[in-house]
C-alpha cells in the first residue's frame, strides 16, 4: 500500500507539473464549456447551450485525461526508460498500472467537480441528472480511451506518439457530437461518427445528464465493443521499453 | 586483518553459455563468466560488443535466447521481484523523467526500497545537496550520472550493475564515482561495470572481461591480461631509424606517434641503457622514457586486431 501511494503521488506530481497537460485536461474543457455557453454560436435549438455542451465536454475531459494525457506521459516514460528503471524496483508492474489508473481517476473526479460547478454557475439544469449512470459512463469511457492511449504509447516513440495522440484527439473531438449535434454532419460522416467512442460516450452522458440522448442503447453497445477492442489492443501491443 | 584471496570470495553472478539474439542479430554469443562479491568486475569492449545486452539479462530486463544466468543464486527472470530488492541498477541513459526533481526522486526511490537508506545520506554521498530542488533536465551530465548512481544505491545492494557510469563526466565527477565504487567493493558488494573506457576500467577494476563482436576474447585480473606485455615507451627530439634501433636492441620497435616509440616485450633496465647508448651514438636525445606493463587499451588492440574503441 505504501509503494502504491508513493507511486500515485509521483504520477500526480509529474502530471500536475506539466503545463501542457494541465491545459489539456483542465484549460481546454473549461474554456470550451464557458465560451460556447456564453456565446450563442451552436445549433442547439431551443435548449440552452450549456445543457447541450456539458455531457460532451465531460466526454472530452475523459478523453483528454484517460487517452491523451496518460498516453503522452506513458509514451515519454517509455522513451526516457522511466518504466524500465522502475522495473528494477520492488514496485512491480501491477502496482505501476494501478497507480497510473488511480491517477486518472483522481484527475477525472477533479474534472467532474470542476466542470459541473462551472456548468451550474452558467445556468445548467441538474434536475434530471442520473449520477450512477453518469459515473458508469465515465468509467467505461476511461477504459476505452486509456486502452487507445496506451496502445499508441506502446507502439510509437516520444514525439510521434505525441502527434498521434493529439491527432486522434482532434478527430474524436470534431466527430464526437461534443461541440455540435451529430445530425449536423453529412450522411456518411454521421454514420462513421456514431461508431466512434467519443460520440457514443457523449450520447450516453447526454442521456444520463439531460435525458436527451439520441440512441443511448446502441451507444452503450458501441462503447462496450470499444472497451474490448481498446483493452485487448493495449494488452497485446503495449511494450515497456 | 587478513583479507580472503580473491578466488575465495563468494560468486555473486554466474553466467553460463549465454546467447542473446535480437531477431537475426546475435548480440551475445555463448558467453560464460563469474563475478564475485567484494570485487569490481569490468565488462569492457567497444560500443555494440554485447556488454549492455549481457548485463540486461543479469538485471532481468531481457531474456536469454539460450544459456543460464544466476544472480545471488536467483533466476533474474523467474525470481525478479526477490532480486530487485537486492540488486542496484544504473542504466546507461538514466531512466529518469526530465521534470522530476532531484530530492523528491531520491526520496521516492528510498520509499520504493523500504527506506533502507535515507535520502539525505544518498544526497550527501553523491554530492547533490546543492541541486535538491532542480529538475533532472537542468542537471549537468555529471550530476545526471551521480543522480542515477544514487538511485541504484537506494537499497544498499549486494550486487550493483553500472552501465557506463563515468561516460561524459568531468574529472571531479569521475573521482567521486570511483570513490563510491571503492566503498561498495570494501563493504563486500559485487560491482559490475560495463564500460568502453578502458583507462577507467584500468583504474578501478579487479577483474576484467573483454568483449569483442559479441564474444569474450579475454578475462582475468589486470595483471593476468597484461602478463607478457611489458614494454618501454620513449620520446625523442628527432625521428629515428627504427630498423637500426631494433637490430641494436634485439627487440621489436614501433612508432606510435611522431617521435614517440615503443619497444615491445621488455621492461629490462639493461635495454634502456642500450637505448640511451644507441641514441648517444646517433646524436639523438631521449626526451622521456618509461618502462612497465602495457596499458589495457594496447592489450585490447592486440586481442582484437586493432579494433576501434
Amino acid at each position: 500500500m505504501k509503494l502504491l501511494r508513493a507511486q500515485l503521488g509521483s504520477e500526480l506530481r509529474v502530471l500536475l507539473r506539466n503545463g501542457e497537460q494541465l491545459l489539456l485536461i483542465v484549460g481546454i474543457p473549461v474554456l470550451l464549456l464557458t465560451f460556447f455557453s456564453l456565446v450563442d454560436l451552436l445549433p442547439t435549438g431551443d435548449s440552452a447551450s450549456v445543457d447541450f455542451l456539458l455531457p460532451g465536454i465531460i466526454a472530452l475531459a475523459v478523453m483528454s485525461t484517460a487517452m491523451v494525457s496518460l498516453g503522452i506521459a506513458t509514451g515519454f516514460e517509455r522513451s526516457y526508460n522511466v518504466l524500465k528503471r522502475l522495473g528494477a524496483t520492488p514496485l512491480g508492474i501491477p502496482r505501476l498500472i494501478l497507480a497510473k489508473a488511480l491517477s486518472v481517476v483522481v484527475i477525472e473526479i477533479g474534472q467532474l467537480v470542476l466542470l459541473i460547478g462551472v456548468a451550474i454557475s452558467l445556468g445548467a439544469s441538474t434536475a434530471s441528472v442520473n449520477l450512477a449512470t453518469t459515473l458508469l459512463a465515465v468509467v467505461v469511457g476511461t477504459l476505452v480511451f486509456s486502452g487507445i492511449g496506451l496502445t499508441l504509447a506502446g507502439q510509437l516513440r516520444g514525439e510521434v506518439n505525441l502527434a498521434a495522440q493529439n491527432g486522434v484527439y482532434l478527430v474524436l473531438l470534431l466527430l464526437g457530437g461534443i461541440m455540435f449535434p451529430l445530425a449536423e454532419l453529412p450522411g456518411a460522416l454521421q454514420t462513421v461518427a456514431r461508431s466512434l467512442p467519443s460520440g457514443a460516450l457523449a450520447d450516453v452522458l447526454r442521456e444520463s445528464i439531460t435525458g436527451t440522448g439520441v440512441a443511448p442503447g446502441s451507444s452503450w453497445t458501441i462503447l462496450l465493443v470499444w472497451v474490448v477492442v481498446a483493452q485487448v489492443s493495449a494488452a497485446r501491443l503495449f511494450r515497456w521499453s | 586483518m587478513i583479507l580472503p584471496a580473491p578466488h575465495t570470495k563468494p560468486i555473486a553472478v554466474e553466467v553460463e553459455g549465454l546467447t542473446v539474439r535480437h531477431g537475426s542479430t546475435v548480440a551475445v554469443d555463448n558467453v560464460s563468466f563469474t563475478a564475485r562479491s567484494g570485487r569490481v568486475t569490468a565488462i569492457v569492449g567497444p560500443n555494440g560488443a554485447g556488454k549492455t545486452s549481457t548485463i540486461e539479462v543479469c538485471e532481468g530486463f531481457s531474456r536469454a535466447t539460450s544459456g543460464s544466468v544466476r544472480v545471488l543464486g536467483l533466476d533474474p527472470q523467474k525470481q525478479r521481484s526477490q532480486l530487485n530488492r537486492r540488486i542496484g541498477v544504473m542504466l546507461q541513459d538514466g531512466g529518469i523523467y526530465p521534470t522530476a526533481r532531484v530530492g523528491e526522486l531520491i526520496r521516492h526511490y528510498c520509499t520504493l526500497f523500504g527506506n533502507q537508506r535515507s535520502s539525505t545520506e544518498l544526497l550527501d554521498l553523491v554530492g547533490l545537496n546543492h541541486v535538491v530542488d532542480t529538475t533532472y533536465r537542468r542537471l549537468s551530465g555529471g550530476e545526471k550520472q551521480r543522480l542515477s548512481l544514487a538511485l541504484a544505491l537506494a537499497n544498499n545492494p549486494e550486487v550493483i550493475f553500472l552501465d557506463e557510469p563515468t561516460s561524459g563526466i568531468d574529472v571531479h565527477g569521475r573521482d567521486l564515482i570511483r570513490g563510491i565504487i571503492q566503498q561498495l567493493r570494501d563493504r563486500g558488494c559485487c560491482v559490475i561495470v560495463a564500460t568502453h573506457e578502458l583507462d577507467e576500467a584500468e583504474r578501478f577494476a579487479d577483474d576484467i572481461i573483454v568483449f569483442h563482436q559479441s564474444k569474450i576474447v579475454a578475462s582475468g585480473t589486470l595483471d593476468d591480461l597484461r602478463a607478457g606485455h611489458e614494454e618501454i615507451r620513449f620520446r625523442t627530439n628527432v625521428s629515428i631509424e627504427i630498423a637500426s634501433l631494433a637490430q641494436h636492441l634485439g627487440f621489436n620497435v614501433r612508432m606510435v606517434d611522431r617521435e614517440r616509440y615503443i619497444i615491445d616485450g621488455t621492461s629490462n633496465p639493461e635495454v634502456i641503457v642500450a637505448l640511451t647508448g644507441w641514441a648517444k651514438d646517433h646524436g639523438v636525445s631521449i626526451v622521456d622514457v618509461a618502462a612497465g606493463s602495457r596499458r589495457l587499451d594496447d592489450v585490447f588492440r592486440q586481442l582484437t586486431g586493432g579494433a576501434q574503441q
